[in-house]
């Protein structure tokens, strides 16, 4: 089954607010292998001007992947997980973002491109805090294997 | 901030560092995701579709990527964007490790042709082949 084109058109619900913890943002950091000090020494953050420890650029994947969840699960999306591969990966700052920020993350579908026999779906999770102050926009392309 | 960037020039490689990627960093990083695909970490189902065996989450190499440029800035509140392409996948062993060799090139520097310090990343495989393509970090200088 090909991947649903009109997922173009769907309105994804906002997923429930994110809160960013420190530990999770040191465990995050400890796993991509960050040793930059900002990302894990609540001093060190503080005295280059943060509240809190920094998250990596990476760090928004936790938070997208919980609206990604809902693209896959979307009845009739014709989008099989086992043959899903990632294709592309973008994150686009307007601030970085710091242990206790409170996140709210909006999925949607900004294309639906078939390319030999395969399909690719272009999509972005716009995250905002609470009062609507753009953070962090994570976009990615997943590519669907056909059945070849 | 004074500029890292003095007596740097475009074309110039700033960082370049070699990690040693095991099954352990595959585990570690599914955790602190939460994506547990299975073909990261189970080589009967990575073959099954289709995979020469287990590979590295891609946002794993991406994370790991850029961790030299974070270093190297000693400050990533002013990276604008980060962006990578997925081009060859990355095998990890059950035992040993793969090595990825992780570099960064200054494509423009502020003040000349753009407001931006922009970098492009190279990360290759033991094989030399590179695995990331179209991989550029955009830092706006606060």
């Amino acid at each position: 089954m090909p991947v649903n084109p009109n997922l173009v058109d769907v309105v994804f619900d906002p997923v429930a607010s994110y809160h960013v913890g420190r530990e999770k943002i040191r465990e995050f950091a400890a796993a991509t292998v960050v040793t930059d000090l900002q990302h894990t020494d609540v001093d060190v953050a503080k005295a280059r001007g943060y509240s809190d420890i920094v998250a990596p650029p990476t760090f928004p994947i936790v938070i997208q992947e919980k609206t990604l969840a809902q693209l896959l699960a979307y009845p009739g999306s014709g989008i099989d997980f086992s043959k899903v591969v990632h294709g592309d990966q973008q994150f686009e700052y307007s601030r970085p973002i710091v242990a206790g920020d409170e996140l709210i993350a909006t999925l949607s579908v900004t294309k639906v491109q078939s390319l030999g026999g395969h399909s690719m779906v272009t999509s972005e999770s716009v995250m905002t805090t609470l009062s609507g102050e753009h953070v962090v926009t994570a976009s990615s392309t997943l590519v669907v294997r056909g059945d070849a | 901030m004074s500029a890292l960037w003095e007596g740097i020039a475009v074309g110039d490689e700033v960082v370049s560092e070699t990690f040693s990627l095991t099954r352990e960093h595959l585990v570690r990083y599914a955790g602190a995701s939460g994506d547990f695909n299975p073909i990261h970490y189970r080589d009967d189902v990575a073959k099954r579709v289709g995979l020469d065996g287990v590979l590295a989450h891609g946002m794993l190499t991406m994370g790991i990527a850029i961790s030299p440029v974070l270093t190297w800035l000693g400050d990533s509140g002013s990276i604008h964007r980060y962006q990578v392409r997925f081009t060859k996948p990355v095998y990890v062993p059950a035992v040993g490790s793969a090595q990825l060799t992780c570099s960064a090139r200054v494509t423009t520097l502020p003040g000349h042709d753009s407001p931006d310090l922009t970098l492009s990343l190279t990360v290759t495989a033991e094989s030399g082949q590179t695995v990331l393509g179209k991989a550029i970090v955009v830092v706006t200088p606060r």
